[in-house]
């Protein structure tokens, strides 16, 4: 009976000993260990760590001590998210088995709140990747059609999301790796401004884009969250030193709120099943007495060349570290050159090997001003493009994808891959907080995401925005049959 | 003709900077702890961690550029250097590019007691790597090393010669360690060289094809090393051949270099802006508190004692550490009139210098204070004591802590200086030698001497020397 309470919902009545939250954990266990064998969206599981803080949980209740906001929420955590003594692969063989010693802060501000780290979710490898495909474990499945990816790279967390094997759960976005698969898995997922949330303990895969949010089923779960999480870290130059405002309990009134369509967005290719979806949130955000204003953003196109010359050129970088020395797989070897080409070329799936080599291309003496300082001259026009943007609008509405989840294999090419995020990319490159709402189910029964983007630092209008969505289009207790 | 041809060799010197702990992360930076126990998870490279820049670090490196007469970028910007190699966890070194902290400054050198004035390329900010060592076919790592904070300060290609290239090694030891952002222990690896070799030919402007020697660790070697990479260099060209652009690594042990690579197989480093880090921005209240503090500099130290009349020699032996320097302003500041500093540094540099040599002690260990040794160049100067006398106070009290005015008044030395009763004493003395005094008058000069000890005898010491000599002569008429 657990299972299905959201983060809000089981914080509370764990709160109040309306039940334990040993108990709230063990049924969690228990539904994860029925289903996820079909779903495959853990990679670990950590049964007896719940299951201690659990208990730990309950006998400070018990002993009349306060309890966290997040007190005995089952949380499941990307497997990019390091935990101390975890075992963290970012889905990926060259980590396999990898036990950390610290945790992520992200990590430790959960457990302050009083959260249950229930397990690691799957990935694509390193986040590189928009279907869960390509981690180097298992494939996981989207819960609302077992044929279809749960999007990626956050697909476990997602799919777990979407199963109810978890109240809530961490991803993080690089390029879409939150939004894409909540909306393809019909659930909330809410990438937060660059610099909001601490990437200390976030395994890097691109450094200037990687941020780390929250996916759930409602609005409000995301918002409570990200409230934990978002905050200032000395451990992290590029945390930003602002105050978090309360994102909890905002109003949904979206009178007078002015919603900016970028023509760029409704213009290309989308899917008819998405194209109704979205008008059905357009319409009910005009009824609800938000203003809709056309808008251009002029560079919208170059964001995904851009993209794939800043993300893989730091991917490559940030990747030089997995040599097989220190930690993780070693390759046998009798001298240094063959143990780093043995251990990386054993331990690096093809799309990872695609972008180190990419990114190494792009950052080549005599090259960089060509392609990565190029690419982040880009940066500079898509940024100001949303700068201008925000004179006439207070949020920003696309979809999040321009179709539904796809089946396994559907994208053969690489290319094809990439124009799944075609729609997330520029939030990133430009920093900007982003969210995906669930706004409905196509005739096929497969959940549609609007994407919301904002101001910088503006949170609250796309959790504000969002719940108007939420309330009038959303999935809300519609669940993926088959999980009940 | 080997004589057409002329050296042109530039500098870059890493120097550890005086922090407690690590460039990028809270870790201690301590020398000779146990392999690997001064680490943190971002200086093993482990994933998740993130670098965030030891402020301290800026400040040390900011005293460097303000005192080399840099261009401070008041943004600059941390880039990423990419290799792998296992003492370098990340498969980068943090680093600086394109947009280093400091440039066109420069360093002046002293070539004997003659200023020369070498342009500095750059100063910038980085991380050092770990250190490898080979047992045999085994390889160990030690990554205590690995996050010290350094600078690199690369010299334009101006210096013309080995024994310059060693000084300017020594001039920026003195500097760093008188800015007290270094220890500079090379022993430690606290300051390490890699020059840039070339030769060309006299009257020519462009250089020429030059190599790079590393592993240079001490002033010595400096010398050694760039030595014979002139002359190996000369060899090469006297016999009509080629330089070849490589990195020589240098074995101070055999005395000699040995390729290390060649161009072909240069690293192409990939350097690009590290996203982890935001600009390097300088504080304008930092700047100000840096200036502020900044200490009169070895070079203008030099050229102000000289203004005191100190030989140029003395001058340079005083600025040689900034101890030595400090204890020479404070003694010449207990009574600062005119001529005391020539007198002090005589008495520092022979009487204080000896004895500490002679006890293995530097100037800060000195048991004598500053104020001390100029009460004792003072009492001999108003004549109090003569200096011979004085030399023995100074022994005494070096040895004992003892004020010299107690020495003087304990062992009754003080000099006579009071003419009635130096005449007396004087006329003593001739009235006691009639034959010798009779001879001086007959013309026999050599006799002067032999008075001037029987007054001594006669005070034990204590006699005036100027006033005896003037007055014996009165005495004996001429």
């Amino acid at each position: 009976m657990s299972e299905w309470w959201g983060v809000a919902e089981t914080a509370k009545r764990v709160r109040s000993g309306e039940v334990t939250a040993f108990r709230v954990v063990e049924d969690m266990l228990v539904r994860i260990a029925r289903l996820d064998r079909e779903l495959g969206a853990y990679l670990e599981l950590d049964g007896d760590g719940a299951r201690a803080a659990a208990n730990e949980l309950d006998r400070q209740r018990k002993a009349g001590e306060l309890l966290g906001p997040l007190a005995g929420v089952p949380i499941a955590l990307k497997d990019n998210l390091v935990t101390k003594d975890v075992v963290t692969t970012a889905g990926s063989k060259i980590l396999a088995g990898w036990n950390p010693p610290y945790d992520a802060t992200v990590v430790e501000k959960l457990r302050a709140a009083g959260a249950i780290i229930v397990g690691k979710t799957n990935l694509d490898e390193f986040g590189m990747g928009s279907s869960t495909e390509r981690s180097a474990f298992k494939k996981t499945k989207n819960p609302w059609d077992l044929s279809r990816v749960p999007g990626g790279s956050s697909g476990g967390s997602a799919a777990a999301v979407a199963a109810g094997m978890c109240a809530g759960s961490l991803g993080t976005d690089t390029g879409g790796s939150i939004r894409q698969p909540a909306a393809f898995s019909g659930c909330v997922g809410l990438k937060p401004t660059y610099g909001r949330v601490s990437r200390w303990g976030v395994i890097a895969y691109a450094s200037s884009l990687d941020q780390v949010g929250p996916l759930a089923r409602t609005v409000e779960d995301a918002a409570l969250l990200l409230q934990t999480i978002a905050g200032h870290d000395p451990r992290d130059a590029t945390s930003l030193a602002t105050a978090v405002p309360d994102f909890v309990d905002l109003p949904r009134d979206v009178q007078g709120v002015k919603i900016g369509l970028p023509k760029e967005y409704f213009a290309g290719e989308i899917e008819k099943g998405v194209r109704v979806a979205l008008e059905r949130a357009k319409t009910a955000l005009r009824d609800a007495g938000a203003i809709l204003v056309d808008i251009s953003l002029p560079h919208t196109h170059l964001a995904l060349p851009a993209y794939y010359l800043v993300a893989p050129a730091e991917a490559s970088s940030n990747l030089a570290r997995y040599d097989g020395v220190r930690y993780g797989t070693r390759a046998e070897a009798t001298d240094l050159l063959s143990l780093y080409m043995k251990t990386r070329g054993a331990g690096f799936g093809p799309e990872v090997k695609r972008r180190i080599m990419l990114g190494t291309y792009a950052l080549r003496s005599g090259y960089y001003d060509a392609y990565y300082k190029k690419a982040q001259q880009i940066r500079a026009l898509i940024k100001r493009d949303f700068d201008a943007a925000w004179a006439s609008c207070d949020v920003i509405l696309t979809p999040t994808t321009p179709t539904t989840a796809f089946r396994f294999g559907a994208k053969a090419t690489p290319i094809d891959m990439y124009l799944a995020d075609i729609f997330t990319l520029s939030c990133n490159l430009a920093g900007l907080p982003g969210i995906s709402v669930p706004c409905g189910l196509t005739s096929e029964g497969l959940p549609v995401g609007a994407q919301l983007l904002g101001k910088p630092l503006d949170e609250a209008s796309l959790i504000r925005v969002g719940g108007a969505i939420e309330d009038a289009v959303g999935l809300r207790d519609r669940r993926p049959g088959g999980f009940p | 003709m080997l004589e057409d041809w002329e050296p042109v060799i530039g500098l870059e010197v890493h120097v550890q900077l005086a922090t407690q702990t690590k460039a990028f992360s809270p870790t201690a930076v301590k020398f000779g702890e146990p392999p690997n126990s001064l680490t943190d998870p971002l200086v093993l490279g482990l994933p998740g961690t993130l670098p965030v820049f030891n402020q301290t670090a800026l400040e040390l490196a900011l005293k460097l550029g303000v005192a080399t007469g840099s261009q401070i970028r008041a943004k600059s910007r941390f880039a990423r250097k990419q290799y792998f190699y296992p003492d370098l966890p990340k498969g980068y070194q943090i680093s600086q590019y394109d947009e280093p902290l400091c440039e066109h400054g420069h360093l002046d050198l002293l070539i004997g007691t003659q200023l020369k004035r070498i342009k500095l390329t750059r100063i910038h900010l980085e991380e050092d790597a770990g250190k490898n060592t080979h047992v045999g076919s085994v390889s160990h790592v030690d990554l205590n090393r690995a996050g010290v904070p350094l600078v690199e300060v690369v010299s334009e290609p101006e210096l013309t010669s080995a024994e310059e290239a060693a000084e300017f090694m020594r001039s920026l030891h003195r500097l760093v360690r008188w800015l007290e952002i270094s220890e500079a222990d090379m022993e430690k690896g606290q300051l390490r060289c890699d020059a840039n070799v070339s030769v060309r030919m006299r009257g020519e402007d462009r250089l020429g094809q030059r190599t790079e020697l590393k592993n240079i660790n001490s002033f010595r070697f400096v010398q050694n090393a760039v030595d014979h990479e002139i002359a190996r260099q000369l060899r090469i060209v006297d016999a009509g051949g080629r330089i070849e652009r490589e990195t020589r690594l240098w074995d101070a042990d055999a005395g000699q270099s040995a390729p290390m690579r060649s161009k072909e197989e240069a690293n192409d480093y990939r350097y690009f802006p590290d996203p982890d880090l935001p600009p390097l921005v300088v504080p304008g209240a930092t700047m100000g508190t840096i200036l502020r503090g900044l200490p009169e500099l070895p070079i203008p130290r030099f050229e102000r004692y000289l203004r005191l009349g100190i030989a140029a020699d003395d001058a340079r032996t005083l600025v040689s550490e900034r101890a030595m320097a400090d204890y020479f302003d404070a003694a010449c500041q207990v009574n600062p009139v005119a001529g005391v500093g020539r007198l002090i540094g005589n008495w520092m540099l022979t009487e204080l210098l000896g004895a500490l040599n002679a006890d293995g002690k530097s100037i800060r260990e000195s048991p004598m204070p500053p104020e001390t040794l100029a009460a004792l160049v003072a009492l001999v100067e108003d004549g109090t004591i003569s200096g011979k006398i004085g030399k023995e106070v100074f022994a005494e009290s070096y040895r004992t802590g003892e004020a010299p005015l107690a020495i003087i008044d304990r062992r009754d030395v003080r000099q006579i200086s009071d003419e009635p009763a130096l005449w007396e004493i004087i006329d003593n003395v001739v009235k006691a030698n009639p034959k010798q005094a009779e001879a001086y008058a007959g013309g026999k000069d050599g006799l002067f001497g032999f008075f001037v000890g029987a007054v001594m005898k006669a005070t034990s010491g204590r006699a005036n020397p100027v006033m005896t000599t003037d007055l014996l002569r009165k005495r004996l008429g001429r």
